[in-house]
């Protein structure tokens, strides 16, 4: 890491730009950010870039209210113990008002607790285990990206469609894969009664193996898959299960697999006809989207992937936070943030008053290989709003403390 | 399930045995003759793979279509990982053969992180899939079921380098002096054998094999950053399970262990009198589990014999210096600089938090010194007793809702039982194969806790685990987590000095014993093994202590904990403050803390820089940190 880079850049920005000249005189606000930098940095590199683009637009605009917005980084080492101990060197030593980031559900989980414990504002904006916001929620813990949960909802409609009987599943085996599965499960059974799981393989994370896994799943003759392995794992059980023919006539349910992060990778060899999760950031025309990727290419050179949509969109939704509540104050950030509607290149979200989970939503739809590379086709963009457990089922899940 | 599909999942199985194999008979020949723990393995593993993707977009570019492309890509990437490893020998691990024992492995494991910071800068963070060879792309049908003709490939492939070795080390001269050597490498030198260039050349053969296994997986899967790490683990289960130094053990184990994960893959979940036991999950520690098994059975592996002999001095002389009354002074009066920091650094309150977990590790070390130093038994897995002891009281101290001072007895305590039975076993081995024997407990105990969601919370972990009351409330003029600084102090100040009191008394003396002679040990009376199993309860209590302290400083706790990761942490903390001395352990811990710390800040790259700093460390000072200060204090007395 290199943590002061933003700052520097963005002092670079005022010198250069000379729109800011408010923003010497007040002290800046300050966020900390903690993630797994260097363990996750395929995901974590482009989120890094779009939290820099985002503070640039927001710091050449002025600040917010003529204080110029600081994120200062940390990388945690893929250790919540060290995530932790980054998050107190930041409070004690960097005085940063508001902490973000985290990847990985565990140390997602650890910061959420450690800000309630300091009492401290913790927007986490990767991490994925619906227990953050529920069983684990508390006041001071907000969460960007669309939940395990969320996700899996978006796309079990696809599945049931499909009105195959016989499914089998394969996913990663800790957490976030075992959630994903037991969520698609009893949702697929409330959509469709007659539905029968006849296979299930949790893998070690980073080191299915392939070719084992996936002759065991073809014995079981499932009428459909349900896939949640991602990264290297993904392209290991795609070679296997290409090669072994398990995906002939059989379509495949598959969560995250339309993430540039993940189907980049496998280039030509890409699935195709799979109903996936992702991020079709080459089609999608809206113009807010289209303004991300225009200034993203211009400032990196680069295309955006979905790391730079959750930077992005992690540092906009705490200026306008911060903007609302008119301070850094724990207290009045978190009453500004319950309810909060802010901007991302997928449109507007908000941050849910019963579990501060945020609305934003994902595309679903059908991957494809075009020009030797995989596609997301036939893609709509589903509102994470209307993928939620109601009001009542989640007020029973999240303790009595985190909704005061 | 078929016999069809039963007879391509043994031979799935084949194939995976064959990378296993390739994996392995590196590490295998470079510690049979060398003697190095070499824990850059995985990581020359790592780089074959990557070299082979990049030689293979450069030659698919000039022969399109052509199997030789990929062919002599996997051969460019064998030699060049090859060349890597002849520089890695010559330039750093020639320096210090001389060091004491296990040393290396501090310069392999400094190496290991630059390789990793290396790779990302080089090829970036995206997973590099391979193309698929040309002429093996599809499946040949095993009646009637698809099977990989790559993999077809690979059965023959593994087999093949075996039988090429083999010819090497039985046919050719150089092959009997790597045989001899693997011996009795003193006896080798002594008869004129130049053995610098021996190694160079044994070196640069092993890194060559991980690099060849590294480049035929590319059709299999990505050249990516997190192949390092499971492909150490992979080859040294391989290597020991089979006995080291033995190829054909080496090609055993690894078929035993395909085997045993394809056949819990294809069991899948059975119902058993009213039990569904899910065996894919199993695949988590399978080779962990067939290792503790054959270990426990055949204590020096399926196919290796026991350790042939060392000369010289075989394990460092540690004689911890009589306590003086200088000494005494100068340990109180760090203590009581210490005792006084929350005041002295009111205005940095974020000095006694990096001190918090630089105690904590500190007493980690120190009880993994204790088995390792005067003890001379290198425990691989000793973060179990500090994740026992962290989890231990975490789960009955959620489960009953008592004050964490409870935990000060209950994580002890639990370190202590997991040291009880895991100590009974491990103590009947020596050397290498207890040390792996400890690895592989540690890594079962890992899994456990992975594992089982309704107690230990999964991969999450548990969270809300702060000390309440006195221990967490802010003080005036101090830092603000002055109290439970002090308690950290106290607990791991007075453990510390216990340690240090038990290594002097009678029981350390029989400890050292122990370690310097078994036979004589034995012959005046002292059953070594108990003495030694006691050793271990001792050292696992106190890593429990530190476990509990760290838990309840940041108040949530995950199976990381428990990881292997955490327990090379230790052996570098170790190591790096020399196992000389008693001060070595906490000065290694202190150094390795703080030094990750700032480099974290400081550097992009911090891992690499981590790594740089270590081996400047390593090659400068070959007695760790506290042989450097103890040697600038003998200097000044001549």
């Amino acid at each position: 890491m290199k943590p002061s880079r933003m700052a520097h850049g963005f002092v670079l920005s005022v010198v250069v730009g000379l729109t800011a000249s408010l923003a010497h005189a007040q002290a800046p606000i300050r966020i900390g950010e903690i993630n797994s930098y260097k363990a996750q940095a395929a995901f974590l590199d482009p989120y890094h870039k779009g939290m820099e683009l985002a503070l640039e637009e927001i710091n050449t605009a002025g600040g917010i209210g003529g204080r110029r917005l600081e994120v200062i980084t940390r990388d945690d080492g893929a250790s919540p113990g060290d995530a932790v101990r980054a998050a107190e060197e930041l409070l004690a030593r960097e005085g940063v008002q508001i902490l973000a980031g985290g990847f990985l559900s565990h140390i997602g989980l650890a910061l959420g607790d450690f800000a309630r414990q300091k009492k401290v504002f913790f927007l986490a904006s990767e991490p994925l285990t619906d227990k953050l916001v529920w069983e684990n929620g508390n006041r001071y813990t907000f969460r960007l990206r669309p939940s395990t949960y969320m996700q899996v909802s978006m796309i079990v409609p696809e599945a049931a469609r499909l009105k195959k009987k016989r499914w089998a599943l394969v996913y990663p085996n800790y957490e976030y894969g075992q959630s994903a599965a037991a969520t698609f499960k009893s949702l697929l059974k409330q959509a469709q009664p007659e539905v029968e799981f006849v296979a299930e393989q949790a893998t070690p994370l980073g080191k299915v193996e392939a070719g084992a896994v996936v002759q065991a799943l073809a014995d079981a003759r499932p009428d459909a898959i349900f896939n949640v392995l991602f990264g290297t794992d993904l392209a290991r059980l795609v070679r296997e299960g290409t090669t072994r023919e398990l995906f002939k006539d059989r379509p495949v349910v598959s969560l995250l697999t339309g993430e540039p992060e993940y189907l980049d990778p496998l280039r030509d060899e890409a699935p195709t006809g799979w109903i996936v999760t992702g991020y079709p950031w080459y089609a999608i025309d809206t113009p807010a989207h289209k303004a991300f990727v225009a200034a993203y290419q211009k400032k990196f050179n680069d295309y955006p992937r979905l790391g730079s949509i959750v930077g992005y969109s992690t540092i906009k939704a705490i200026a306008a936070g911060v903007r609302a509540a008119g301070s850094t104050d724990t207290e009045r950030l978190i009453t500004a943030f319950r309810g909060l509607a802010f901007d991302t290149p997928f449109g507007r979200a908000e941050f849910r008053r019963s579990d501060h989970q945020s609305t934003m939503g994902a595309f679903v739809g059908r991957t494809a290989v075009e020009g030797g590379r995989g596609v997301m086709k036939d893609f709509t963009y589903l509102d994470g709003a209307r993928f939620q457990p109601a009001d009542e089922a989640v007020r029973r899940m999240r303790p009595a403390e985190a909704q005061q | 399930m078929t016999s069809a599909s039963l007879l391509v999942q043994i031979l799935t199985g084949l194939a995976g045995a064959s990378t296993l194999f390739l994996t392995g008979a590196g590490l295998s020949l470079i510690f049979g003759v060398t003697r190095v723990v070499n824990f850059a393995h995985g990581s020359l593993f790592m780089v074959g793979a990557y070299l082979g993707w990049t030689a293979g977009e450069w030659l698919r570019a000039l022969l399109p279509g052509s199997a030789a492309g990929f062919w002599l890509a996997t051969l460019l990437a064998t030699l060049g990982v090859a060349a890597l490893g002849a520089l890695l020998e010559t330039l750093i691990l020639r320096r210090i053969y001389r060091a004491p024992e296990l040393f290396q492995l501090l310069a392999t494991f400094a190496v290991a992180l630059v390789l990793r910071d290396g790779c990302l800068w080089l090829w970036g963070a995206e997973d590099l899939l391979g193309p698929r060879v040309p002429g093996l792309t599809g499946a040949l049908s095993v009646l009637g079921v698809p099977f990989p003709r790559y993999d077809a490939a690979l059965i023959v492939i593994g087999p093949a380098v075996l039988g090429l070795m083999h010819l090497l080390l039985t046919r050719t001269h150089f092959g009997v002096l790597i045989r001899a050597a693997t011996q009795d490498r003193e006896m080798v030198s002594a008869l004129g054998v130049i053995e610098s260039r021996l190694f160079t050349s044994v070196f640069a053969i092993g890194a060559g094999l991980a690099g060849l296994a590294g480049a035929l997986q590319l059709p299999r899967e990505p050249a990516n950053l997190g192949l390092d790490l499971p492909a150490i683990s992979d080859a040294f289960v391989v290597v020991v399970i089979g006995g080291l130094g033995s190829l054909p053990g080496a090609f055993l184990a690894a078929l035993l262990i395909s085997l045993v994960k394809a056949g819990c893959v294809a069991l899948g979940t059975v119902e058993l009198g009213g039990y569904s036991f899910a065996f894919p999950r199993l695949t988590l520690v399978a080779e962990f589990i067939v290792m503790a098994i054959v270990l426990v059975v055949r204590p020096y592996g399926l196919m290796g014999r026991p350790e042939g002999a060392l000369r010289g001095p075989a394990a460092s002389p540690i004689r911890p210096e009589p306590e003086t009354p200088r000494s005494r002074a100068l340990w109180g009066l760090a203590i009581a600089a210490l005792a006084l920091l929350p005041w002295i650094a009111s205005a940095s309150p974020y000095t006694t938090v990096a001190l918090v977990d630089v105690f904590c590790f500190a007493l980690f070390a120190m009880s993994l010194f204790f088995i390792m130093g005067p003890g001379g038994m290198h425990s691989f897995g000793h973060a179990a007793y500090f994740g026992l002891g962290a989890y231990g009281a975490a789960i009955v101290l959620k489960a009953t809702g008592w004050s964490m001072m409870w935990g000060l007895l209950i994580g002890p305590l639990a370190g202590f039982v997991g040291a009880l039975i895991f100590g009974w076993f491990s103590v009947r081995l020596s050397g290498v194969y207890l040390a792996m024997l400890t690895l592989a407990f540690g890594q079962i105990v890992w899994s456990i806790i992975y594992q089982w969601d309704a107690v230990t919370g999964g991969s999450n972990g548990l969270t809300g685990l702060w000390p309440a009351g006195w221990l967490s409330t802010r003080y005036p003029g101090v830092t603000p987590n002055a109290a439970y600084y002090l308690l950290t102090l106290a607990c791991v100040g007075s453990a510390v000095l216990v340690l240090r009191r038990v290594l002097d008394a009678p029981f350390g003396l029989a400890v050292r014993a122990g370690r310097d002679s078994p036979l004589r040990a034995e012959s005046i009376g002292i059953n070594v093994h108990r003495i030694q199993w006691m050793a271990f309860c001792v050292a696992g209590t106190a890593a429990g202590l530190a476990g509990v302290l760290y838990a309840f400083s940041k108040g949530s706790i995950a199976p990381d904990l428990v990881h292997v990761g955490r327990s090379i942490d230790g052996l570098v903390m170790v190591l790096l403050g020399g196992v000389e001395s008693l001060a070595g352990p906490l000065i290694g811990a202190a150094a390795f803390t703080l030094l990750q710390d700032s480099a974290g800040r400081s550097f992009d790259y911090w891992r690499a820089a981590t790594g740089a700093a270590m081996l400047v460390v390593v090659l400068a000072f070959p007695q760790g940190l506290a042989g450097l200060a103890r040697s600038i204090r003998g200097r000044a007395k001549a």
